[in-house]
């Protein structure tokens, strides 16, 4: 089933445009990996999808309505954000950082979560692995478990679509693969996943489709084995590599050291 | 199982709710005692006695002199106190999770600094007390409204820009208030802008502590029905929003909130500063930042602060020390020390 429907979406920042005619979709069980050198309009294309810039022309449809004409919460019921790790200011704990995705269920601002949304967020703990780490400060954790909280949050929010701006961005190399991993596993039960990532190896060996953007406009959309080309990273970072199939999968490897 | 140091973070219910009935205690017990502190005695026994007779017929076994001392002066300016301390914690507390910035509170925003400047214009032009309450408000929304949006437009960090700019607009508004000293009768007018500056809760009346309690009451209550909302406005618009929280009309609720609550406790009391900074840091540590804990854990503790701090205002010296005086005496150091430990974390 179709979540999210991206149908001839344009930007323009001033002048500038930003996003030219950009048109994909994205179905449950679906890992889109988004690529794209840096500033070519990724975070600007997930800003327009949760809502957050509204004057972009085309249309961007959540299981049928334009977002735009989405309220808050139904928006949040739909669509789920997952952003890069950054350290709080304040300390909360890891249970209390996880329910607060469960915000968009309460009935009103005056409302306190209550023991149903407190189960959901130790289910979003449970099911990533990390209930032990519940009564922790999110702020004390390693940056590869702080991720793996936002993904609860996300999570315990219980929508369908995941958003997640350069998730791994933060993380070391072990905790990078462990994320996409998880990612995988979570579109692969169903979720509607939309990631953006400057590495093209992570969406060759985990997505299920990756969209390429280059000056605004899609470059190529597809599976990664008939998309993601030599052509394509040229075309998209200005380098020469080379794609070599081995035992575990097919690997990108720079032409040249710079 | 690896061990791990408890964080109040993660402070469990039942420790909450022993913290809450130590701090009901202690408030309670110092809410007695200061009734039995000052010049003029009242034992113990017959404070409890008058308190009570308020509310069931007693034998009347006590002076009036007594009565009058504990239920027209000290009564009001005890529950004064406690309420002054309450709202300046409360204000402070969600100034912080506003603005997302351990630095914000009622007199660094400048909430204070225009309060008194309205307030002060409202003396000179011979304003009644609601008039007095309503400049300040006024003044004070306007000043945290500019702070906002000058530190919005600053560019780098907009925690350090907000902060920038709450010095550079209280500095603006002291400077107008001491205008407004200048000119002001040095008969009639300009000792009671002073005194009133100094911060001093020894003219409370019963009549005062009533003509508060609306606006703090306004104030107070949505903040602390809002208190798990607010904990979200310490995240990003963006991470906010897509879970579903209208943030722009959250902070705005939550600032016209706080702000009415410093502008009452500046009309009430005068300049009581570093209370709305001081109280919220000190229960982060005991209560982590989870505004659910973290708003009443503060309103308490304010009260219980304050309170003392005005005990030891009117019964350390022969002359009273005004209480803002004090508060800033008591409140620089401990923030410095909270500040400097080693196992700083906000």
């Amino acid at each position: 089933m179709v979540k999210l429907e991206c149908r001839s979406v344009s930007f323009t920042y001033g002048q500038r445009p930003i996003l030219r005619d950009v048109s994909f979709d994205l179905k449950g069980g679906e890992f889109l990996s988004v690529l794209g050198p840096n500033g070519v309009g990724k975070s600007t294309l997930f800003r327009c999808i949760l809502g957050r810039l509204k004057d972009f022309s085309g249309e961007i449809l959540s299981e049928g309505t334009d977002v735009r004409a989405l309220s808050r919460r139904e928006a949040a019921r739909r669509i789920a954000y997952i952003p890069q790790i950054h350290q709080p200011t304040f300390e909360f704990s890891v249970l209390d950082t996880v329910l607060m995705g469960t915000t968009r269920q309460l009935a009103s601002p005056f409302s306190q979560p209550k023991k149903e949304q407190t189960d959901a967020a130790l289910a979003a703990l449970e099911r990533l692995g990390i209930a032990s780490l519940k009564d922790r400060s999110f702020a004390q954790l390693s940056g590869g478990e702080q991720q793996l909280v936002l993904v609860a949050r996300a999570l315990s929010q219980r929508s369908d679509v995941l958003i997640m701006d350069e998730p791994t961005s933060a993380l070391d190399y072990g905790n990078q693969l462990r994320i996409l991993r998880l990612v995988r596993e979570l579109a692969d039960e169903g979720y509607a996943v939309l990631l953006s990532t400057h590495n093209p190896q992570h969406a060759l060996t985990y997505a299920t489709r990756i969209l390429a953007l280059s000056g605004g406009q899609v470059a190529a959309l597809g599976t990664p084995d008939e998309a993601l080309t030599p052509e394509l990273v040229k075309t998209l970072y200005g380098v020469d590599a080379v794609f070599e199939q081995t035992e575990y999968g097919r690997v990108i490897a720079p032409k040249k050291v710079f | 199982m690896q061990m791990h140091h408890q964080h109040p973070a993660a402070m469990s219910r039942r420790r909450f709710a022993a913290l809450m009935a130590g701090l009901g205690a202690a408030l309670a017990a110092l809410f007695m005692l200061s009734f039995v502190l000052g010049r003029y005695d009242v034992p113990l026994a017959q404070v409890g006695r008058i308190l009570l007779s308020r509310v069931i017929p007693l034998e009347q076994t006590w002076s009036s002199g007594m009565q009058a001392v504990v239920l027209s002066i000290r009564l009001p300016r005890i529950v004064l106190a406690m309420l002054v301390g309450a709202c300046l914690s409360l204000a402070g507390t969600a100034y912080q999770s506003v603005f997302n910035n351990p630095m914000a509170a009622p007199d660094i925003l400048g909430a204070s600094s225009g309060a008194c400047f309205g307030a002060a214009l409202a003396i000179l032009l011979g304003f009644g007390k609601g008039g007095t309450t309503a400049l300040a408000f006024a003044m004070s929304m306007a000043t945290v409204a500019l702070v906002f949006i000058i530190g919005k437009r600053t560019r780098g960090a907009r925690t350090v820009g907000i902060l920038l700019a709450g010095v550079m607009v209280s500095s603006l508004f002291s400077s107008a208030t001491s205008y407004l000293k200048l000119i002001a009768d040095p008969g009639d007018e300009l000792p009671a802008i002073t005194y009133w500056l100094m911060g001093s809760l020894a003219s409370a009346r019963g009549s005062d502590v009533r003509f508060a309690l609306i606006p703090m009451a306004l104030g107070a209550l949505p903040l602390l029905l809002m208190r798990w909302q607010i904990n979200l406005l310490t995240l990003s618009e963006e991470e906010a929003e897509s879970m579903g929280v209208n943030t722009v009309l959250l902070r705005a609720l939550v600032i016209l909130c706080a702000t009415l609550l410093t502008a009452a406790s500046v009309a009430a009391s005068g300049m009581i500063g570093w209370v709305g900074l001081v109280i919220p840091h000190l229960c982060r540590k005991l209560t982590g930042s989870d505004c659910r804990r973290l708003l009443p854990a503060s309103a308490v503790m304010g009260a219980l602060f304050l309170l003392l701090v005005d005990n030891v205002s009117r019964n350390l010296a022969a002359t009273e020390i005004p209480i803002g005086i004090l508060t800033a005496f008591v409140g620089a150091p401990f923030f410095i020390f909270l500040m400097t430990r080693k196992e700083h974390v906000w």
